[in-house]
Formats: C-alpha cells, structure tokens, sequence
C-alpha cells in the first residue's frame, strides 16, 4: 500500500481480485464479476446477430445494419487483406466476428460506468483466446501444407547458408513460442494499463474531495482528476476498438500466414 | 573483527524488508521507463512514414492504414512486457 498525499492507492488484489458472486475463493467452479462480465459478452454476441437475422430484409434497418456493416468490415478490411479473397478463406469470416465481438464486449465493460472492469484485464480470457488462435494456424498450417507447412514456417526464402541455422533457430522461437505469448500479453496489457489508468485518477479525486485534512482549496481542486479521468475514458474507447481489432487481425494474419506460405 | 562486525551491520539493511520493496519499486520504475523508450521511437517511425505515405498515395490509404496497425501493434509489444515487468516487480 502506498500513499501520495495522503491518497491512498489501494493495493492491485483490491483492484482486479474479485470475490465470488457464486462458490468460495479457490473452489474450481467459484464464479466472479468476470465470468459474469464473459458470459454478459458471449451472450451480447449471440443475441446481435440472432436479432439482426431475424428479419432477413432486403434493406437493412437498426440492428440488421450495423451487424451487416460489422461482417462487411470483418470480410473487406481484416480476411481480404491478410488471408485473401478465396472461398475457404472467407470461411473465417464467422469465427473473426465472433472473436472481434466477444473482444469488443469484454473490453467495453472498462468504461461502462459502475461495472468499469475490463474482463480481459485478466490473464485468463487474452491466454485461452490467444491459445485458440495458436492452434488453429498450427493446425490450419499442417492440414493445408502438410509437413512441408514446418519448411515454410521456419525457413524464410533466399536467406544465405551460413545465417541458416541462427534465422531457423529465430523463426521456430518467434513463431511457435513468442506468437501466442506476445498476443494475449498485448491485449492484456493494455487493458489494465487503462484500467491503472483510470483507478489512479479516480483515486486521485476521491482522495481530494474525502481530504482528512479538510484544507477548502482540496475540494474545487477535485475537477482536474475528473477531467482527465473523462479524457482517459473517451481515450479508452479508442483502445477497447483498436485492441479488438489488432487482436482479430493478428489471428488473421497468423492464419493466412499458414494457410498460404507462399506468400 | 571490529571492522568485520560494522561491515556485517552495513550490510543487514540490504536483506530488510523495507529495502526490498523500495529496490522492487526502482527497478519498477526503470522497467517501464526503459522499455518505453524503444517503442516510442518506433511507433513513431511506423506512423510517421505511414502518413507520408497516405499523403504521397491517398489510394492507398486503407491498406497502409491496415499494415501501419500490424507494425504499430507488434513494435507495442515490448514496451507492454516491460509495463508487466512493472506490474509484477511494483505488487506481486
């Protein structure tokens, strides 16, 4: 526990430990604000586009539109530029949207007033998304390629032969080993570095206008962390997206990587 | 002896508690702050010729929009070890 002032910054369990809402702390299936959070975004996730598929119509409205406007983008702007145009790379399109969304929903509730805790700013959902991501472009790299996908993977074309074993050696750590590492520690890390963020300076105006020492000019000084706990937020917004985003168009390059090599 | 006593006495603070916490929360800070240097020339970099080259080919602007979120993204990386570095070295 350290204090600035007299503000005191709770210590990180207080911040991102939640106590159960259902079962006892270390009991396997205990269920916390986070599983609620996962399970709020996987349900947000289904309930969209079976909304949006309801209706079917030939000109789309509300919901159908932005669900529509969502696979454009997932389709145009994330599998044609980095997988390609073909039939069984569009055949991704339903996994992307699913991850983009469920991403999107999990990351959203950061700024969403009273919940304010991104569920991906724990370890759990970025590694088990980011080992999901691994396997498939393993497997979808092996299933199309065959044995020679591990050639491919490893061996850049036209590196000299005495830089072999040392480039080798680098491709096998950074394909294998550091992908899904670097992809769950990005998402994670930048949901809790905004999540620090906004505790700081939400912490920082408590502790102005709650001041034990009661000094009158501590109490207008509260406005300036409120202004930049509003900047951070509409900053966080920014992030929740790109984030989604850079996650659903990493996996994506990770696959077309290995469904194509040639490239 | 007496020399090897006061060294002894030195050097009992250095395996305190206090002393821990106070080096974790240096290192801390040089953590983040180090690794933060590297990626915030490089995103620089990637975003700097990314827009000349928005400018020099406007056309071109959504696939070197694509491309400069991949670079920005995998340059980041770094810098968020080093933010987990902080983490883990400032509360675990």
């Amino acid at each position: 526990m350290s204090s600035i002032v007299a503000i005191v910054f709770p210590p990180i369990d207080e911040i991102l430990r939640w106590k159960p809402l259902v079962g006892n702390e270390g009991d396997p299936f205990a269920f916390n604000k986070i599983g609620l959070i996962a399970f709020f975004a996987a349900f947000a996730t289904l309930a969209l586009f079976f909304v949006a598929g309801k209706k079917r119509a030939l000109v789309p409205t509300g919901v159908q539109n932005l669900a529509e406007a969502s696979i454009d983008f997932i389709q145009d702007g994330i599998i044609a530029q980095t997988m390609g145009t073909k039939k069984e790379d569009m055949r991704w399109t339903g996994y992307l949207t699913a991850l983009f969304f469920f991403l999107l929903f999990t990351n959203v509730t950061g700024i969403i007033p009273v919940i304010q805790m991104p569920a991906t700013a724990r370890m759990g959902i970025p590694l088990i998304l980011a080992l999901t991501s691994w396997f498939l472009f393993i497997f979808m790299g092996f299933k199309n390629n065959g044995i020679g996908y591990l050639k491919a993977a490893v061996v850049p074309p036209g590196v000299p032969k005495a830089l072999l074993p040392l480039v080798v050696l680098i491709e096998i750590v950074s394909t294998f080993l550091v992908r899904p590492f670097s992809l769950a520690v990005r998402l994670f890390a930048n949901m809790l570095a905004g999540h620090l963020l906004l505790v700081t300076f939400a912490v920082m105006g408590h502790g102005l206008f709650f001041a034990e020492t009661k000094q009158a000019f501590f109490v207008p000084m509260t406005i300036l962390p409120l202004i930049l706990f509003i900047a951070i937020t509409l900053f966080e917004v920014l992030v929740v997206f790109l984030q989604a985003y850079i996650f659903t168009i990493l996996t994506a390059v990770y696959l077309g990587g290995a469904m194509h090599p040639e490239h | 002896m007496s020399i090897l006593a006061q060294a002894a006495e030195a050097v009992e603070p250095l395996t305190s508690p206090e002393f821990k916490t106070a080096m974790s929360a240096v290192g801390a800070g040089f953590a983040y702050g180090l690794a933060a240097i590297g990626p915030g020339v490089g995103i620089g970099i990637v975003v700097g010729n990314a827009v000349q080259a928005m400018a020099r080919q406007p056309e071109a602007a959504g696939l070197v929009r694509t491309t400069m979120f991949l670079g920005i993204a995998f340059t980041e990386a770094l810098a968020l070890i080093g933010f987990v570095v902080f983490i883990l070295l400032k509360f675990a």
